[in-house]
C-alpha cells in the first residue's frame, strides 16, 4: 500500500514538474567555475572577469572555486559543484581535463565545459565540451600593425639591419604558441613582404625576469620590434626601456609603456559563458568543440596606441578585421604564392595531430580549399609547422 | 656608583618555565585558544569581506561554512576523512625523526619523490599515458615499492651527511624539497613532449582491496578513499607501538633526549639516525604512493601542495604523539576545508583562506607558550615606587 502511495506521489510530482517547466520555458542556470589559481594570475583573472561579466549580464548564479590543482582535487571540486546544484561546470586549465571527464561521466545531467582541452571530440560524452578561441586571428591583426610599423621604420631609414627583423618571446615550443607566433608573423608579412623573425622561448608562462632577459637579448641581436606570448610585463618593460616598439598580449600595456606599446590581442571568454548559459537555459545542446572568433567578440584587440603605431594603422586593421568577419580572409593562407613556405617549398599538405594520443600521431589533413584549417577539427590549436622566415633560437618544452 | 643608590630593581614582568601542569587545564587552554582564534577570524572577516560588512547577519553563515566544509554531503565527508588521512600519514612519517630531534623539514620533497616514483613506474611499465590506459592493478605493487624506496633515498641522503659529518639536517632536508620539485619539472618535460606538463595514468582508479568496495557501498571512489584511510590508520597505530614499545623506539627516544646518554649506554647513534630517517622517508614515500598511485594518478609540482610543511605543525601540535595527531590533522583539515568554503560562499580573494587559517593557528601555537611558561608580574608595583 505504502509503495502505491509513494508511486502516486512521485507521479504527481513528476507531472507537476512537467507543468512547471512548460510554464517557465527558461531554466534557471547555476554556473560552477574551477580555476587553477586565483585573481593574482593574469590567466585566471581573464576567466574570472569574463565570468563576472556574464553573471551581471544574464543574472545567473555563479560559484567560483579558486586554487584547484590539476589533480583529484579538480574531480572533488567538480562533484561538489554538481552536488551544490550547478548545471554547468567550467574548468580553465589544460590539466583539469581528465578529472572533468571523470566527473562528467558521473553526472550525466550536468554540462561540463573545459577551456583549452582536446578530448571532447574523441571521448564522445554528450555532456562534455571543449572550447578555445581563434586567437590566431587576433595575432594576425596585431601582426599587421607590427608590419606597418616596420614599413614606416624602413621608409624612415631607421631599421637596425638590412631587412626588418622582429623578435618574439614565447613560453613553450608547442602548438598553441607556434600557431600564435606564426599568425603574428604572417600578419606582419602580409604588409611587410621581407620581414623575418627570431623566437626565444622561456619555458614558463609567467617569469618576468626570464621574459625581460629574452626580450633584451633579442633587442641586442638587432630586432626592430618585439612581441610575446607569455603572461608577464617582462618583454614590454624591456621594450619601453630600450625604446623598441612592442606588441603585447592579454591586455593593453599602454599605461606602463606609453611610448612603445602598439597594440595587444586577447581572448575574451565572456561570449562563451553567455553561449553555454543560454544553451542550458533554452535546453539546446552545447557544441562539442566551440571556437570563439573575432566576429563574436571572443578575440579582442586592444585600442591602438597612435603614439607608437604607424600612420594609418587603425584604418588598415579595421579593414582586415572586416575581411575576417565576413570570412574572406584566412590566416594560414596556403594558396597565396610565397606566403607560407617550408624549406622554400609552398606548403600544400599537412597531417596534423588533432586526436591527442600518446604517440603524437599525425591523423588529420589540415590543409584544404587553399588554407590550413586551424581550430576547426578541434577547438585547441594544432598548427605546429616551422615555416620559412622564422628562426627559433632555442626550444623549451 | 649609581646602582648602589637603588635597590636591585625587580622587573615588571618575567617568565619562568612551568612544569607539571594539570593535563585537563592544558587542554582547556588549547580549546580556549582555538575559540579565540575563531573569534579573531570573524573580526578579520568583518574587516576584509565586503559582503559581510554589508550584511553583518551573515556572520552565522560564515561560521557555518566551517561545518559545511566537512559535512555538507557524503562526498565532502569522504573527502574530509581522506584529506585528514593523507596529512596524518605525512605527520606520522615525521614523528620518529622528530622524536630523535632530527628536524626533518623535507617531508614535502620525500613525499613528492614518492609520487613521482609511483607515476614513473606506471609511465615506463604501464600502458601509454593518454586515454587508452587500463586499470593496471598488477603495477600497484611495483609502484608502492618504488615510492617507498624513493622516499627513503630522499631521507637517507641528509641522514648520511648528518651521521658522518654532522651537517645541519634542517637546512639539508629543506633544500632537498627544492631538488625534488625541480626533479618533477624535469621529468614532466621529458615524459610529456607536447609541453602541456600534464601526465595522467590509469583512468579507472585501481582498487587495492576490491572487497572493501562493497563495504564502501556507494561507488568505487569511496573504496579508494577508504583504502587510504585504513592504510594510514594502521600505519599510525604501528608507529605508535614502534615508538612506545620497541627497542628501536626506545633507542631513538634516548638519542633525542640526550646524545651523551645514548653514547654512554652504548647505542650506536649513527645507526639509529640512519635507520630512523629511512623509516621516516619511507613513510613519506607511502604518502606519495597514496597520492600518486591511488588518488591523483598523476604528478605535478603541486601534488603534495605544502602538506609536507603542514605536517610538521600537525606533529608538533600533537607533541609527537601519533594518536593525538589524528586529532590535530583533523583540526588543520577542518580549517582548510572551512576556509575554502568561505572563499566560495563569499566570493573573496584566493589568498584570504590562508589568512584565516594563519590567524587560528597563531592563537593555538601561541597558547603553547602559556602552557610551557608562566608569566610573573611584579607585585605591588606602585607601592615599591612610593
Amino acid at each position: 500500500m505504502k509503495k502505491i502511495i509513494a508511486l502516486a506521489l512521485a507521479l504527481m510530482l513528476a507531472l507537476a514538474c512537467i507543468g512547471f517547466t512548460t510554464a517557465e520555458d527558461k531554466k534557471a542556470v547555476k554556473l560552477g567555475v574551477i580555476l587553477l589559481h586565483d585573481e593574482d594570475s593574469t590567466y585566471d583573472l581573464n576567466f574570472l572577469n569574463a565570468v563576472n561579466e556574464a553573471r551581471d549580464a544574464l543574472g545567473i548564479e555563479v560559484v567560483v572555486k579558486k586554487n584547484i590543482n590539476e589533480s583529484n582535487a579538480c574531480y572533488e571540486a567538480a562533484c561538489e559543484l554538481a552536488e551544490d546544484g550547478c548545471n554547468i561546470i567550467f574548468a580553465d586549465s589544460f590539466g583539469h581535463e581528465k578529472y572533468m571527464l571523470e566527473a562528467a561521466e558521473e553526472y550525466p545531467n550536468v554540462e561540463f565545459c573545459h577551456a583549452t582541452g582536446v578530448m571532447a571530440h574523441t571521448e564522445d560524452l554528450p555532456n562534455f565540451h571543449n572550447a578555445f578561441a581563434a586567437i590566431y586571428e587576433g595575432r594576425y591583426l596585431a601582426g599587421v600593425a607590427a608590419g606597418l610599423k616596420l614599413e614606416e621604420l624602413k621608409a624612415e631609414g631607421k631599421l637596425k639591419g638590412e631587412v626588418p627583423l622582429m623578435g618574439y618571446v614565447g613560453a613553450f615550443t608547442y602548438a598553441e604558441v607556434v600557431s600564435g607566433y606564426t599568425s603574428f608573423y604572417l600578419g606582419a608579412k602580409s604588409v611587410c613582404e621581407d620581414v623575418i623573425m627570431k623566437v626565444q622561448f622561456t619555458g614558463s608562462w609567467y617569469d618576468e625576469k626570464e621574459e625581460k632577459a629574452a626580450a633584451e637579448a633579442l633587442i641586442a641581436a638587432g630586432c626592430d620590434l618585439i612581441s610575446q606570448h607569455a603572461d608577464s610585463m617582462g618583454a614590454p618593460t624591456a621594450c619601453e626601456n630600450a625604446g623598441i616598439p612592442n606588441v603585447s598580449y592579454n591586455g593593453s600595456t599602454v599605461e606602463s609603456c606609453p611610448n612603445t606599446f602598439i597594440v595587444s590581442s586577447r581572448i575574451n571568454w565572456e561570449p562563451y559563458f553567455e553561449y553555454i548559459v543560454n544553451c542550458v537555459a533554452n535546453g539546446e545542446p552545447i557544441d562539442t568543440d566551440w571556437t570563439g572568433t573575432i566576429a563574436d567578440g571572443s578575440v579582442m584587440l586592444s585600442e591602438i596606441n597612435e603614439t607608437a603605431a604607424a600612420k594609418g594603422t587603425v584604418e588598415k586593421v579595421a579593414e582586415i578585421k572586416a575581411q575576417f568577419e565576413n570570412g574572406e580572409l584566412h590566416v594560414f593562407d596556403t594558396a597565396r604564392e610565397g606566403f607560407i613556405t617550408v624549406g622554400g617549398m609552398q606548403l600544400d599538405s599537412y597531417m596534423a595531430n588533432v586526436d591527442d594520443d600518446p604517440e603524437y600521431a599525425k591523423d588529420t589533413e589540415a590543409i584544404s580549399e587553399g588554407y590550413f584549417h586551424e581550430s576547426e577539427y578541434r577547438s585547441a590549436p594544432y598548427f605546429d609547422i616551422q615555416i620559412d622566415g622564422i628562426q627559433l633560437l632555442n626550444a623549451k618544452f | 656608583m649609581e646602582a648602589t643608590k637603588d635597590r636591585v630593581k625587580e622587573p615588571l614582568m618575567w617568565i619562568t618555565k612551568r612544569d607539571g601542569m594539570n593535563p585537563v587545564f592544558i587542554w582547556l587552554i588549547r580549546v580556549l585558544a582555538f575559540v579565540c582564534g575563531m573569534l579573531a577570524c570573524g573580526l578579520i572577516a568583518f574587516a576584509l569581506i565586503e559582503q559581510l560588512r554589508d550584511e553583518p547577519s551573515r556572520i552565522t553563515e560564515f561560521y557555518k561554512c566551517f561545518i559545511d566544509g566537512v559535512v555538507k554531503n557524503d562526498d565532502m565527508k569522504w573527502t574530509f576523512a581522506k584529506d585528514v588521512a593523507i596529512l596524518l600519514c605525512i605527520s606520522v612519517a615525521l614523528t620518529p625523526a622528530f622524536r630523535m630531534r632530527f628536524w626533518n623539514t623535507g617531508a614535502e620533497g620525500q613525499t613528492l619523490v614518492g609520487v613521482l616514483a609511483a607515476v614513473g613506474v606506471n609511465f615506463y611499465l604501464g600502458e601509454p599515458y593518454a586515454r587508452s590506459h587500463v586499470a593496471d592493478a598488477r603495477l600497484l605493487a611495483p609502484m608502492l615499492v618504488a615510492a617507498l624506496l624513493a622516499g627513503a633515498l630522499w631521507a637517507l641522503i641528509p641522514a648520511l651527511f648528518k651521521a658522518k659529518w654532522n651537517t645541519n639536517e634542517t637546512l639539508f632536508t629543506l633544500m632537498m624539497n627544492y631538488v625534488a620539485i625541480h626533479l618533477v619539472s624535469f621529468c614532466l618535460a621529458e615524459w610529456v613532449p607536447n609541453g602541456s606538463n600534464t601526465i595522467s595514468i590509469n583512468d579507472d582508479m585501481p582498487t587495492l582491496f576490491n572487497g572493501l568496495a562493497a563495504v564502501a557501498k556507494k561507488n568505487h571512489k569511496y573504496s579508494n578513499y577508504l583504502t587510504i584511510i585504513l592504510t594510514v590508520l594502521a600505519v599510525t597505530v604501528l608507529i605508535y607501538i614502534y615508538i612506545k614499545y620497541t627497542k628501536h623506539g626506545y633507542e631513538l627516544n634516548v638519542v633525542g633526549e640526550s646524545l651523551r646518554t645514548a653514547q654512554y649506554v652504548g647505542i650506536k647513534v649513527k645507526k639509529v639516525i640512519i635507520r630512523t630517517m629511512l623509516l621516516s622517508g619511507m613513510l613519506c614515500g607511502l604518502a606519495g604512493f597514496l597520492i600518486g598511485g591511488v588518488l591523483d594518478c598523476t604528478v605535478n609540482t603541486e601534488s603534495v601542495g605544502g602538506q609536507g610543511f603542514t605536517g610538521i605543525m600537525v606533529a608538533w601540535l600533537a607533541s609527537f604523539n601519533p594518536l593525538i595527531m589524528i586529532l590535530t590533522s583533523a583540526i588543520i583539515t577542518f580549517l582548510n576545508h572551512g576556509a575554502s568554503q568561505i572563499s566560495t560562499a563569499f566570493d573573496i580573494s584566493g589568498a584570504l583562506p590562508n589568512v584565516m587559517i594563519g590567524v587560528v593557528l597563531f592563537f593555538v601555537i601561541g597558547s603553547e607558550f602559556f602552557i610551557n611558561y608562566k608569566l610573573n608580574f611584579r607585585k605591588h608595583a606602585r607601592e615599591v615606587r612610593a
